[in-house]
């Protein structure tokens, strides 16, 4: 396997209520360009995101040039996408989109440190792309069933491994107990709507 | 074991028209020497080949290639430029894109698939679709992670009155289509004799700046969330993928004054949503042979599994 590329990292699947509260980041080694992962509350470390939601407001933010904020909605929480001059096709399809829409976005998490001291955690967006409800759906149970085993794996002390032990360090305060919540109210509204549509469908775009 | 059987059978095989022999016998002899005298395989081959030649009174150039090869299954072909014999079925002909070319297509035996070339120069007996050879001195050929075995002056054939199940060697990924990679969209390829490679501002790099060929390919990396998958469309399955042919892709360019424009227009349909896809894995690659844009999920079935975790 000699000269291989390095390998590509995965995106991992996480509800906004735990993404935002992913405020520690790392690296694994010194090297200038290692990756840089945000260590989720759950136990898991990711360099990469894979969210879809509803992109529900876009605002130039930017002062000397443009800087673009998005806001998508999952159904635990909202994700902050920004995009600037070095993501201009992420930039301009938050400039040219009309929200509402349904938009899944491939991006990396960054973390920023505010004056009163919070870290907010945010989404540098590789991609932003408009999808349909299927896919948002199929997203949500998607990361419900990966928040839950993740949860069950770090509640058990063998299979959780280093990054649930990092987390149960550097996040004293969080509960996964919370998470494990949000990804089954998660679902179950999901299957509420579905039963609810079912008797008279609504024409889909 | 399953080696020495191989090694038997090939043995017998070389021998089988000289040496009143069977199979059962080469393999006994193999395993004395590599059992009960601890003599690698390939040695103790070498040595039986030996013994065998000189009960036959052949020289070794009188061999039907294989002589000093290894013998490998097709999957596990995974090294560029290396000498081998093959016992493999003719799963299917092409057409030869070149006029240098007399024969192409696909090669399989029990492990799985490659491509076989054949040179016009080479002057060799032609292959038949659906029939088993063996085929020895043949040199294996690597392009952008994808293994093929090209015939030569050299090789041998002989066909095998033998019957090959042909391994299915395709893998099927499922997940988000989170990444098109560069080099997708409207290519061109090298129109150089049995080249096809990719150009990069006009040129190939084997053969400098050439007038190129317009192909529609997509490179593209499926998601899971645990494991990333890089998924490689043709034509065929990038036009299916896409709804974009290659005349609308050309003239897209055309109006575009740019082919990348190709490349970003199918991004918005595709980026962003699951597929499933099935196909051969070639180096990292999986070959798009088929594919299915997943609809609806069942949320039911989800909540139940949820609970259970």
């Amino acid at each position: 396997m000699s000269g291989s590329a390095p390998t590509r990292e995965v995106a991992r699947r996480v509800f906004a209520t735990e993404f935002n509260d992913a405020t520690y980041t790392f690296k694994e080694s010194d090297e200038e360009r290692a990756p840089v992962y945000a260590l989720l509350p759950t136990g898991e470390r990711a360099n990469r995101v894979f969210v879809v939601g509803t992109l529900t407001e876009t605002e130039d933010v930017g002062s000397d040039s443009e800087y673009w904020q998005g806001r998508v909605v999952d159904p635990t929480g909202t994700f902050f996408a920004y995009a600037g001059q070095y993501q201009p096709d992420a930039a301009s399809m938050l400039r040219e989109t009309e929200p509402p829409q349904y938009v899944s976005v491939v991006g990396k998490p960054r973390t920023f440190e505010t004056d009163d001291g919070d870290v907010n955690v945010s989404v540098r967006p590789e991609s932003i792309t408009v999808v349909d409800a299927d896919t948002r759906d199929r997203w949500v149970v998607e990361t419900a069933t990966r928040t839950l085993e993740r949860v069950a794996a770090f509640d058990d002390e063998e299979a959780g491994g280093e990054y649930a032990a990092m987390a149960r360090e550097r996040y004293p305060d969080l509960d996964v107990e919370d998470y494990r919540r949000a990804a089954l109210s998660a679902l179950e509204e999901l299957d509420e709507e579905e039963t609810a549509e079912e008797p008279e469908p609504e024409a889909s775009a | 074991m399953a080696d020495l059987q191989q090694h038997a059978e090939d043995v017998h095989a070389q021998f089988s028209d000289e040496l009143d022999i069977t199979v059962d016998e080469v393999r006994e002899r193999l395993e004395t020497l590599v059992n009960d005298y601890k003599v690698p395989a390939d040695e103790a081959r070498r040595s039986l080949v030996n013994n065998y030649l000189d009960e036959a009174d052949m020289d070794r150039e009188q061999l039907g290639g294989g002589g000093g090869n290894e013998r490998k299954a097709l999957a596990d072909i995974d090294t560029d430029e290396e000498w081998l014999d093959v016992r493999a079925k003719v799963v299917e002909l092409w057409e030869p894109r070149s006029d240098a070319i007399s024969q192409v297509g696909l090669l399989g035996d029990e492990s799985g698939t490659i491509k076989f070339v054949a040179f016009q120069s080479s002057d060799l007996p032609e292959l038949e679709e659906g029939a088993v050879y063996r085929l020895g001195n043949v040199v294996t050929d690597e392009y952008e992670g994808r293994f093929s075995v090209k015939l030569n002056r050299t090789t041998s054939i002989e066909r095998l009155e033998e019957e090959i199940e042909v391994g299915d060697d395709s893998t099927e990924v499922e997940g988000a289509l989170v990444d098109i990679q560069r080099g997708s969209g409207l290519i061109k390829r090298c129109p150089e004799e049995g080249c096809t490679r990719v150009l990069q501002n006009g040129r190939c790099s084997e053969h400098g700046e050439v007038e190129g060929e317009f192909d529609l390919r997509i490179k593209a990396v499926i998601d899971d969330g645990e494991e990333v998958h890089e998924v490689i469309f043709d034509q065929e399955t990038t036009e299916q993928l896409t709804g974009v042919t290659l005349e609308e892709a050309k003239e897209m360019a055309m109006d575009a004054l740019d082919t990348s424009v190709v490349a970003d227009e199918m991004e918005a349909s595709v980026l962003g949503t699951y597929y499933r896809v099935r196909g051969p894995t070639l180096g990292r690659y999986v070959l798009a042979n088929e594919f299915e844009r997943l609809g609806p999920v069942d949320t039911e079935a989800a909540l139940i599994e949820a609970r259970s975790i």
